[in-house]
């Protein structure tokens, strides 16, 4: 459903991905894991049209997506949840929720109140600020604003950081739930325990580059180890 | 002197700053976009509605509504065609863009209408007044207030009830993520813009109604337009009204005092404000204290 072909992104003259081949079918759940600075959000920013790239780069359903504007490809039912969660100070938490699917053409099972289902702690909290919500909740609230434009692809970027174990559990009962309405996700992670357990597939990153992927059964702690970290003698 | 008359008429002259000032104050709030040429919109506004009932003979206040879409139009276009191009990190840009358009659009009128003072004439309704027994009020300038009022709502209900004021703020907060939203933050700024000039063609036939205009007032108009802006706290719609209610007060007691001190009073008690309050008195939580 979506490729990345030969993916190469930098921050103006700082090169971040070097020919990145990656791939998502439709209802997979995959995992990019890799250490800080390998490239794993830029990856996603690339996806998602923040960072706009050469057209062939990256192709959503056969079509080249690669310099499309955010907004854009959005509109082709592929969400983020970001990187530190960037939600609206000046909304509340259902505004944050509602402005997730009011530019959205997808149809789906998620809307307010199955989002309020998926996280009931965000009902009782609907009319505050967002930013006075603690971490965890703040979490919810990003991952319940993506669900609600429906996306076929929803990509979550290290929603784990920052967060306390029993608060990411939470976090990450969800996924399952959200795999069963069809969506494909893609999962950035550090925590690989937690990124093998919840994928079909893995992709790892390091230095810009892919270094193993497959699936997390098929992989060796060695073959991890040496991929994440690179070879130390 | 009688001080409740005073309090009066500086209450109702605020409503025609706090015209000036809405606009500007939806457009700076969403995009911090300083433009510098917001006055010389108004005066220009107050030219297109001179014409439009000079020429068809058309009632003041439809040739207004005539004037609304047109207006919208033109800052709709304005905004996608030129101010996006140079809306980014860099403050300057904008400031010089629209500094620029501000000599463009006077020496325009200058050349169209030459520099003769003019007037709308609203047939009557400027020298009307209402007696309320303790306090006797003009008709123009209560309904210049009642309008400053019925746009500050109105812009309200926009801002904190529909999905495209939900847009704004979501806009103004983060541009990037709400790209992410499907939301085009160049679309935005174009739809705010737009409005901002109906509520300029507003304030245009109240001043137009109110005093002589010429080409050349337009940057006095925006300079009490931004001080009630900054002083009723960037991002807050009511604020605004109380920004312009205060200037309108403090020029209304300064010339009371001493006609020479109208305009001076206006900024002193800008300045005291900025003073105490830098951020305004009613500044969105987020930009208390310079975060």
């Amino acid at each position: 459903m979506l490729q990345t072909q030969k993916l190469f992104a930098s921050y103006g003259q700082f090169k971040a991905l070097f020919g990145i081949d990656f791939s998502v079918a439709p209802g997979e759940t995959v995992a990019i894991i890799g250490a800080n600075g390998a490239g794993k959000s830029t990856l996603l920013r690339s996806v998602t049209g923040v960072i706009r790239n050469a057209p062939d780069m990256v192709v959503h359903k056969g079509d080249p997506i690669g310099a499309l504007s955010s907004h854009q490809i959005m509109r082709r039912g592929i969400a983020m949840v970001p990187e530190g969660r960037r939600l609206f100070p000046s909304l509340t938490v259902e505004e944050n929720l509602q402005i997730g699917g009011q530019a959205s053409t997808g149809i789906g099972s998620w809307g307010l109140e199955s989002v309020y289902d998926l996280f009931p702690v965000l009902k009782e909290k609907r009319k505050s600020p967002s930013t006075s919500l603690s971490g965890g909740q703040q979490q919810m609230v990003a991952v319940g604003r993506a669900l609600m434009s429906n996306p076929s692809l929803l990509l979550c970027d290290e929603i784990s950081l920052g967060l306390a174990p029993v608060v990411i559990n939470d976090i990450y009962a969800a996924i399952p739930k959200i795999k069963q309405s069809g969506a494909a996700i893609v999962v950035v992670e550090q925590d690989i325990t937690r990124a093998l357990a919840v994928a079909d597939r893995v992709y790892c990153l390091m230095e810009g580059r892919v270094t193993l992927t497959g699936r997390p059964s098929d992989m060796s702690r060695d073959a991890i180890h040496a991929a994440y970290f690179g070879n130390e003698t | 002197m009688n001080w409740l008359d005073i309090l009066a008429q500086g209450i109702l002259l605020g409503g025609l700053y706090t015209l000036f000032a809405a606009g500007l104050s939806l457009v700076f709030g969403i995009m911090r976009l300083v433009n510098l040429a917001h006055g010389d919109f108004i005066v220009a506004g107050a030219f297109a509605i001179l014409v439009l009932v000079e020429s068809f003979a058309l009632n003041l206040f439809l040739a207004a509504i005539i004037a609304a879409p047109a207006m919208f139009a033109l800052g709709w276009v304005l905004q996608r065609v030129v101010f996006n191009r140079v809306l980014g990190k860099d403050i300057l840009p904008p400031l010089l863009v629209t500094f620029g358009l501000s000599v463009a659009i006077q020496n325009g009128m200058l050349e169209i209408f030459s520099a003769d003072s003019r007037r709308i004439s609203g047939g009557g309704v400027e020298s009307a007044s209402i007696d309320f027994g303790i306090v006797t009020l003009g008709w123009l300038p209560l309904l210049t207030f009642i309008s400053a009022v019925a746009a500050i709502y109105a812009l309200n209900i926009i801002f904190y009830r529909t999905a495209l004021g939900r847009a704004f703020r979501a806009t103004s907060d983060d541009s990037v993520t709400v790209g992410l939203m499907g939301i085009n933050p160049h679309g935005i700024f174009a739809i705010a813009t737009g409005l901002a000039m109906v509520v300029v063609t507003i304030a245009a036939l109240f001043l137009g109604m109110r005093a002589n205009f010429d080409p050349s007032i337009g940057p006095e108009r925006l300079l009490y337009a931004f001080e009630a802006v900054i002083i009723g706290g960037l991002g807050s719609i009511w604020g605004t009204l109380a920004g312009g209610i205060l200037i309108g007060v403090a020029q209304t007691f300064g010339a009371a005092l001493n006609p020479e001190w109208q305009i001076l009073a206006g900024h002193l008690v800008f300045l005291v404000v900025l003073m105490i309050r830098p951020s305004g008195l009613f500044p969105r939580a987020g930009d208390r204290g310079g975060r």
